[in-house]
């Protein structure tokens, strides 16, 4: 199946670019009228997996984030947040809600974050390589209002 | 965009505002931080109030106080979560860490 819309983005891994990651996948999904809670939840989802390209793949080097944005017929919309940086050894741990490698600034819970907040999420990642995270969400269909 | 402290009566209050994540985080826990060493309060609020996000980054700026005045023997509460903010937090289980409290007034007792 082919989406019916594409839109692919990259940037360096900047703190900076934390606000216009989410910032530019929430004006490519304007063009579905997503709600303002569906929206606050996926850039929410979004901020959290850019982020931990910048604190944790390349955590003390500058790399590029990759995200790929797709809108499907279904109303399914898919975000993936793709980095080069030093993979993760157990995925599995990685995502336990409270498990960080950040330090005393870190709450561990950027994965349980992007679980509550989308219908699913993919992790894929090799140690040495980089990680690559699938963000999926279901858009309420609203009826389109007459006239 | 980002934060003013307020000091009156032992209270240090933080109010924040704009957008939270670990880019903007990073000033506001120097500011926080630095105020509170300075001047040691008893019970330090952060008021979320004019916070229009926040990720997991504000949780962690959250915890990072609360353990820096439980050091120095005093309080965190977090005020007036708008819903978007109140969902992560309670996602953490800060609720039971923190006090927090509604209906703050903390802009009113400035200077
Ligand atoms: N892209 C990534 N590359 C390498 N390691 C990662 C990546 N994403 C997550 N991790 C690892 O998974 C752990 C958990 O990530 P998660 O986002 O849940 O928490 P955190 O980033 O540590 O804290 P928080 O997101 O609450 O600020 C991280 O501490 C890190 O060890
Ligand atoms: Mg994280």
């Amino acid at each position: 199946m082919k989406p019916k819309n594409e839109m692919r983005v990259s940037f360096l891994s900047c703190s900076a670019n934390e606000g216009f990651a989410r910032a530019t996948v929430a004006a490519f999904l304007a063009q579905e009228d997503p709600t303002v809670s569906e929206l606050a939840d996926i850039k929410t989802a979004v901020s959290e997996a850019v982020t931990n390209c910048i604190v944790h793949a390349y955590r003390d080097t500058i790399g590029i984030i990759y995200i790929t944005a797709k809108l499907w017929n279904d109303g399914v919309v898919s975000i993936k947040v793709r980095d080069q940086g030093c993979g993760i050894e157990d995925v599995e741990k990685a995502m336990e809600p409270m498990y960080t490698t950040g330090g005393d600034e870190r709450a561990g819970l950027g994965f349980a974050v992007m679980q509550s907040f989308m219908d699913e999420v993919r992790v894929k990642s090799n140690p040495g390589k980089g990680t690559s995270v699938t963000l999926r969400k279901r858009l309420e269909r609203r009826p389109v209002a007459n006239g | 965009m980002g934060i003013r402290l307020i000091w009156k009566d032992g209270t240090l209050t933080g109010l924040l505002s704009g957008e939270i994540d670990h880019h903007t985080a990073k000033e506001m826990r120097e500011e926080i931080d630095g105020t509170v060493e300075k001047m040691r309060p008893e019970r330090l609020v952060l008021d979320f109030s004019e916070v229009q996000f926040m990720d997991s980054s504000g949780i962690g700026l959250i915890m990072g106080r609360y353990k820096l005045m439980q050091a120095l023997g005093g309080r965190v509460v977090v005020a007036n979560m708008p819903e978007k903010v109140e969902r992560i937090v309670s996602l953490a289980g800060l609720d039971k860490l923190a006090k927090v409290e509604r209906g703050v007034v903390s802009h009113e007792t400035e200077e």
